[in-house]
């Protein structure tokens, strides 16, 4: 019998084969090979990306280069959503490896959030942790946290260290028996159709009399669009971490297995290909 | 998650009655549904209740261990001359039929059962064992006279003989309830019963399950049953108990709190009960809150009195302990109920009076007794499946049970809820005042199928008639309303003329929303109200909630780590943890779990595969660890010293990860370290240690020592973080991963750890054997005394208090947490253990005994060898992780007997103690206990009811897969036990079957071809014959007599060899055992300092020795290994000395791998060559290592660094 506690590997070791391509339009003093590397799915694109911009700057003069961005034909990827997601949103149901484009001009100030150090990047992601814990324990969990926990979690995602980031995350995902559950399910519902960025609702994982809520009961409350009625022909997909999960899986398993590492369920909505 | 069910007791307003499991989601209709009752109250293993014919009945729990008694005569003679020993005695002789004593005529014709609720076992029969030896057949001892020591020989003067003919009755009334049937005279008999309750098993153990049963009478007088124990269910009779007035109603505690209530208002406190006295001596009047309201209902715990008054309001009593039985004051609570009833931990259920419903008292904990709010229990009933209706019809308990009640109406209340109005209404018009409610019907419904006919002749009776019906019909269709929609009950109040006689409940219907938003603040949204959430497809899902008249959770067990399902509706995935089918619950069997793992593994191969020659994004790199403990520094004087560690985890250039970890210390002032590479640390393990948090590390150089690197942490959270992580860097570094293999070897330290360790196959007849020193235990979570398994995975343990458990197939638990822990199969388990100290007084011709003693006495607080001072104050549980849960009391089971108030007796310090002064006695002292328990977690689930002593697993069974796996137990009372119908996939079986045996048992073991040896407290060894897997318990015992002189304790039996352990610490082979008579010629000696041995089913044998002695120090409970042993040398050559001090368990009954042998002879050889090696002179085992006897060097230092001594 597989244990719940794979998937938590399975999650946190997911990687995307990916391709990056300088921009044609950027000015180089050679031809710039493509650069390939396995990301994580669960970091961001500017915290494991060092040596692609090591690799492209080689060939650049150092005052054509300015701030890094990415981006997937045609939209710019936003750093601070993780890489799976993005991946999932924007490049599911694509040929792999995942060709991304690498600028170092026009910086897209109203897509993008600058990213000057990873210090940005660590405090988004722990501003993104505090708010899922106070969605699920009303914040009592990480305020009980030591400043050394913090670090430890930050750390472990920093440096790909699944047991010293859950090492700690546990206690992220602990609640009191009795309550069945989170008391807000902390998740984010992309749809790669819409100009909304996400939909973010409060939501319990228990419904009042006691049943689990399940993905389908979320979906149909927060986002109707994305459930396809009985014996119409499904032409969306729910997708998190580059599956499909059924939708009578139970939130609360769900928040708890399938969070990424900022403790959100992250689930994307994209057109089901026609073929 | 794992505690085992108990029940909650209930009757609704139609007096049947209903049990809830703590681990249940529905009320079950009584298995003996007949009968309709008024009053329940119960214990954990039986409940007493009063029906509606006024009579008591007892519900005796059925178990696998049957309620036997032994009756027992003896058949006394004298030798004449003539007729040789014959029954012709002498005048001044006995009777020829007597008691031991010879002073009571008793024939076998005299025994009769004593009531119908009893069935012989089988006829009188000869017992022929006179201590622990055998006698000649017919069981006949001999002495020189009566009364005089009989022995089993006759000798010339022997001139009279006795013998003893036994026969045992069963109680056959158990899952049903049973009438107390007076033998009393009938004048003397109490009127019909009213109310009863039952409790003070905790005043004293013996006999065993002795119980105080209360009850009051009709009119108002209390009775109390006396012999009430477990062999003896049904109590003898019943003693009137005088009172100052007139008692309506009785709650008695656990322990020795007993209240009442009387007619007046009133409470009466009982006071001087204890074991001495179970009775009490007086009573004390307690007045009730207020005087307009008397107290109409009591009911009492330990440490806690709840009371209602007459307005139904619900009181908590301050101030109440053992030595205050009255308390101080009362607080008003919130809420209103009709009554409270308080239950096991002093846990509070109410049944309110707007709902009926009943509801929990949420937080009642021993620091905070009156607890946070009432939630609403909403169970629905099972039985509500087959009982569909539109509605419910709803009367009060007491308006049902009709005629004595009416004839009693101007002298007695019903305390279950019939209220005075006055005290709840002042519109009511005063001549009411004192008429009863008993009519005090809500509604009635003539289609309802169980009541229609009390209720329409009560209610034609009724003197308040006409505006009841007038009530009823309101109350039905408001009730009704009040159900669908909470604001509909405000229309109540636009008329309240019609209202004024209605129940009570309906009136309180109306401060229902504040009830609501105070009390209830917690609750969901499944109100108190009973509101079902619409469109929930439930199976009861239209029936309205049932409406209760009675609530008794005396054997309830609520824990705080357990969560109760009562007070939420689950649907769908409503996993049910508590059943015993290990590791698959619906949740890991649903599709959608199985699709995210299939999806999950696609994604890997779809995203992964054809790219693993891609750059990783992140690079792997050294990680550390550091942090500040303390170090018990390896220079004298030993002490602790505050240290700098770091660990350091780095990827060889294998893949394996590997890991270093420094202890910095400063030494003359010179920074220097020591270090560890944790691939060669065999083990971690905790120290029971009363105020440090510290752990010890042991490699195999430092297990030889006797001496392990020490540490400890400022606070158990950061030790457990530190073992956690090493104990992962461990098993990472030997690639150790997952459950342990069917063939682990298990051990328990004496602080109740518990550790694993995986055999290689060079454990066992390799040609170079591994010592045990190198062999590498991780832990697994849990706490437990004894752990016994066999090759096939079968795992069972026992805690010290006797509870049984059945291994889950996980890993990891206690501080294990997260990864190294599987996440299923892991469950809440505690362990209640005592902790004893003497108090100890000198007689001196002043004062008489005093805590007075002389200058060279022991301290007069003391642990037993006199040498530590114990206080009350000062002794604290063994480590942290423990807490009290009892205060100090007397123990009066001590060996040698004690006196009424504990009391042993010596001539001096120390000494042996007898139970009684005589003149010859100047010191005196008496054991305290106080219990304390560990919370903590693993791969264990509970194996209720029945607790244990000893078990033991049959090693591996025949081929076929198919047969159950034979498991035989002792229970903690002696029975000989066997477990049915255990097999790999139900690892915890279905039953225990009884065997019968004429004395309690103490061990038992099963070996290979179902050989059962066991030990009974006699100190003789019986074995069992003809068991098979088609007849699991077999047909007889074998006795065989013990070594000479010595009293057994233990047994283990392997695949042939069967190893027997004294009470002295003498292990015994059995010699002579072959097919053809298993029962083996003599014993014959191995090695001495043994406390516990384990024969595998290779005949391997491993033992937990005691004063091995190491190059450092001493330890006492090591784990060795007999070395040598082979087919033709059984009893091996010498002992190989693996991890300890400390230990306290092993068992090696797992693991059956055996490696390819070599010739016997060059092996036995090449031991003996080894153990004359000189490095074990090095060790400090001095040399001669082939001597049996584990060696003993006395004067050493004790290991104090083992786990404890």
């Amino acid at each position: 019998m597989t244990d719940d506690k794979d998937v938590l590997r399975d999650v946190w070791f997911g990687r995307i084969p990916t391709c990056f391509t300088l921009y044609q339009d950027e000015i180089t003093e050679r031809e710039a090979d493509p650069y390939y590397l396995l990301l994580p799915r669960i970091s961001y694109l500017t915290l494991v990306t060092d040596k692609v911009k090591k690799h492209f700057q080689k060939v650049m003069r150092q005052e054509d280069v300015s701030e890094i961005w990415f981006e997937y034909e045609g939209s710019p990827l936003k750093w601070h959503y993780p890489i799976g997601l993005l991946f999932d949103l924007h490049a599911s149901n694509t040929a792999l490896p995942w060709n991304i484009t690498v600028h170092f001009k026009n910086f897209p100030e109203k897509d993008l959030l600058h990213c000057h150090s990873k210090d940005v990047i660590e405090a988004h992601f722990m501003a993104c942790i505090k708010e899922a814990d106070a969605l699920k324990h009303k914040s009592q969990v990480i305020n009980e946290m030591q400043k050394k926990d913090h670090k430890q979690l930050w750390m472990g995602l920093q440096n790909d260290k699944f047991e010293q980031f859950w090492a700690i995350n546990r206690k992220l995902m602990e609640y009191i028996p009795e309550d069945s559950g989170f008391r807000y399910i902390p998740f984010r519902i992309y749809q790669a159709t819409t100009e909304r960025p996400f939909i973010q609702k409060l939501f319990r994982p228990v419904a009042p009399g006691g049943q689990l809520h399940t993905l389908g009961d979320l979906l149909k409350e927060v986002c109707p669009t994305a459930i396809t009625p009985e014996d119409c022909e499904k032409t969306i997909q729910v997708m998190i971490h580059g599956i499909e999960p059924m939708l009578e899986t139970p939130i609360q398993w769900l928040s708890e297995h399938m969070s990424y590492p900022d403790n959100f369920l992250h689930i994307s909505i994209i057109p089901r290909p026609t073929d | 998650m794992a505690m085992p069910s108990s029940l909650l007791w209930a009757v609704d307003i139609f007096g049947r009655v209903y049990t809830l499991a703590t681990t249940g989601q529905y009320w079950e209709l009584c298995k003996d549904g007949q009968l309709e009752f008024k009053r329940v109250s119960a214990v954990k293993q039986c409940c007493w209740g009063i029906a509606c014919d006024h009579q008591v009945y007892t519900y005796v729990f059925s178990s696998d261990v049957p309620i036997r008694y032994q009756e027992e005569t003896y058949e006394n003679q004298r030798w004449n001359p003539v007729g040789g020993f014959c029954e012709k005695l002498m005048p001044s002789d006995r009777w020829q039929w007597s008691d031991v004593s010879g002073l009571k005529h008793q024939q076998l014709d005299s025994f009769t059962l004593p009531s119908p609720h009893w069935e012989w076992e089988s006829d009188w029969y000869v017992d022929e064992n006179i201590g622990g030896e055998p006698t000649e057949k017919g069981g006949w001892t001999y002495a020189i006279d009566f009364p005089a020591t009989y022995t089993k020989d006759k000798k010339w003067n022997s001139c009279v003989r006795r013998r003893r003919w036994i026969r045992y009755r069963r109680y056959k009334s158990r899952d049903t309830w049973a009438k107390i049937i007076s033998l009393e005279d009938p004048s003397q008999l109490p009127d019909p019963f009213n109310d009863i309750s039952i409790g003070g098993w905790e005043i004293t153990d013996e006999p065993a399950g002795r119980l105080s049963v209360w009850a009051v009478s009709l009119q108002g007088r209390v009775w109390y049953r006396e012999d009430v124990c477990h062999h003896n269910p049904e109590g003898s009779l019943w003693s009137l108990v005088a009172t100052p007035g007139e008692v309506v109603q009785i709650s008695c505690g656990p322990y020795d709190l007993l209240w009442a209530t009387l007619w007046e208002g009133q409470a009466i406190v009982r006071e001087g009960i204890d074991r001495n006295n179970p009775h009490g001596i007086s009573w004390t009047v307690v007045e009730s809150p207020g005087s307009e309201n008397g107290i109409m209902h009591v009911a009492v715990g330990v440490n806690v009195v709840w009371a209602v008054t007459k307005d139904r309001k619900v009181w908590f009593r301050r101030g109440v302990n053992s030595h205050n039985p009255c308390g101080t004051s009362w607080i008003e609570m919130v809420g209103e109920m009709m009554m409270v009833n308080v239950g096991l931990n002093d846990q509070v259920w109410g049944i309110a009076c707007d709902d009926r419903a009943i509801y929990f008292r949420q937080g009642v904990t021993s620091s905070e007794l009156s607890g946070k709010t009432w939630k609403a229990i909403v169970s629905g009933r099972e039985s509500d499946r087959s009982q569909t209706g539109s509605s419910t019809s709803l009367l009060s308990a007491g308006c049902f049970f009709s005629d004595e009640v009416r004839d009693q109406a101007n002298s007695i209340i019903q305390s279950d809820g019939d209220v005075s109005s006055d005290t709840e209404s002042p519109r009511v018009p005063p001549n009411h005042a004192d008429a009863p409610l008993s009519g005090a019907a809500v509604s009635s419904n003539e289609n309802n199928a169980d009541s229609q006919k009390e209720v329409g002749t009560h209610l034609a009776v009724d003197p308040l008639d006409s505006a009841q019906e007038e009530a009823n019909s309101t109350s039905s269709s408001s009730e009704k309303a009040g159900l669908e929609k909470p604001e509909s009950s405000v229309d109540q109040d636009t008329h309240p003329a019609e209202l004024q006689w209605t129940n009570i409940d309906l009136k309180e219907a109306h401060k229902n929303p504040v009830l609501t938003s105070s009390a209830f603040r917690e609750t969901s949204s499944v109100s108190s109200l009973g509101l079902f959430p619409v469109g929930i497809e439930e199976p009861y899902g239209t029936d309205e909630h049932p409406f209760w008249a009675w609530v008794s959770g005396g054997g309830c067990l609520v824990d705080l780590h357990s969560p109760l399902k009562w007070f939420t509706i689950q649907t769908g995935l409503s996993s049910s943890v508590q059943s015993l089918s290990l590791s698959i619950t619906p949740a890991q069997t649903a599709a959608w779990r199985k699709q995210i793992f299939q999806q999950l593994s696609e994604r890997t191969k779809r995203e992964l595969e054809n790219f693993r020659h891609y750059e990783q994004a992140v690079e792997q790199s050294v990680w550390v660890k550091t942090g500040t403990l303390q170090w018990w520094r390896s220079w004298k004087p030993h002490k602790w010293m505050d240290v700098r560690v770091a660990l350091e985890q780095f990827t060889g250039s294998d893949g394996v990860r590997d890991s270093i970890l420094f202890i910095y210390y400063m030494h003359h002032e010179e920074k220097k370290y020591i270090h560890v590479f944790l691939n060669e640390v065999t083990i971690l393990v905790e120290v029971l240690n009363d105020s440090k948090h510290s752990f010890a590390l042991y490699t195999p150089e430092r297990t030889k020592q006797r001496w392990p690197i020490r540490l400890a942490a400022a606070t158990e959270q950061e030790m457990h973080d530190w073992l956690a992580l090493l104990s992962m860097c461990c098993c990472e570094s030997r690639r150790i991963q997952g459950p342990p293999s069917h063939h682990a070897v298990w051990s328990v330290t004496c602080k109740g750890d518990i550790f694993v360790s995986e055999p290689s196959p060079e454990l066992e007849a390799a040609p170079h054997l591994i010592p045990c020193d190198q062999m590498f235990w991780r832990q697994i979570g849990g706490h437990l005394r004894l752990i016994e398994c066999n090759s096939q995975g079968i795992v069972w343990g026992i805690g010290y208090d006797h509870t049984t458990w059945v291994y889950t197939g996980g890993y990891g638990g206690g501080f294990i947490q997260g990864l190294a822990s599987s996440a299923d199969n892991i469950y809440m388990q505690s362990d209640v253990k005592c902790v004893y100290i003497y108090e100890n007084q000198r007689w001196n011709p002043v004062t008489g005994y005093s805590s007075r003693g002389l200058p060279t006495d022991r301290y007069m607080w003391s642990d037993a060898s006199g040498l530590q001072e114990c206080t009350k104050v000062n002794t604290k549980p063994p480590s942290p992780q423990w807490s009290w849960v009892s205060d100090w009391y007397i123990d009066f089971n001590v060996s040698g007997g004690t006196d009424r108030e504990g009391w042993q007796y010596a001539a001096d310090f120390p000494a042996s103690y007898h139970g009684h002064k005589t003149m010859k006695d100047f010191v005196r002292r008496r054991r305290w206990v106080r219990k304390c328990k560990i919370v903590t977690n693993g791969p264990w689930l509970e194996v209720p009811p029945i607790t244990l002593w000893d078990i033991s697993i049959i090693p591996s069974s025949a081929a076929d897969e198919e047969d159950s796996i034979a498991v035989w137990a002792i229970s903690d009372k002696g029975d000989v036990l066997c477990r049915l119908e255990v097999t790999q996939q139900n690892p915890a079986g279905t039953s225990w079957l009884h065997v019968g045996t004429d004395q309690p048992f103490i061990s038992v073991s099963v070996g290979a071809f179902y050989q059962v040896w066991a030990i009974a407290r006699d100190g003789s060894a019986f074995y069992r014959g003809s068991v098979s897997p088609k007849r699991p318990a077999g047909d007889c015992w074998y006795h065989i007599p013990s070594p000479q002189k010595q009293k057994l304790k233990q047994v283990s039996v392997g695949r042939t060899s069967v190893f027997a352990l004294d009470k002295n610490g003498n292990l015994w082979y059995r010699q002579g055992i072959t097919p053809s008579y298993p029962q083996g010629s003599s014993w014959d000696h191995v090695s001495n300092n043994i406390r516990k041995v384990s024969v595998g089913p290779l005949d391997q044998v491993w033992v937990i020795a005691d004063k091995v002695q190491g190059s450092h120090s001493l330890s006492c409970g090591t784990v060795c290994h007999r070395k040598g042993v082979q087919p033709l040398e059984p009893k091996g050559l010498s002992w190989d000395y693996g991890i300890g001090g400390g230990w306290e368990h092993i068992t090696v009954r797992g693991n059956a791998t055996e490696a390819p042998k070599v010739a016997l002879q060059d092996t036995s050889e090449e031991h003996l060559a080894k153990s004359l090696d000189p490095e074990d002179g090095e060790n400090g085992r001095k040399g001669d290592q082939s001597k049996a006897n584990v060696m003993v060097i006395e004067g050493q230092e004790l290991d104090r660094n083992a786990v404890s001594c």
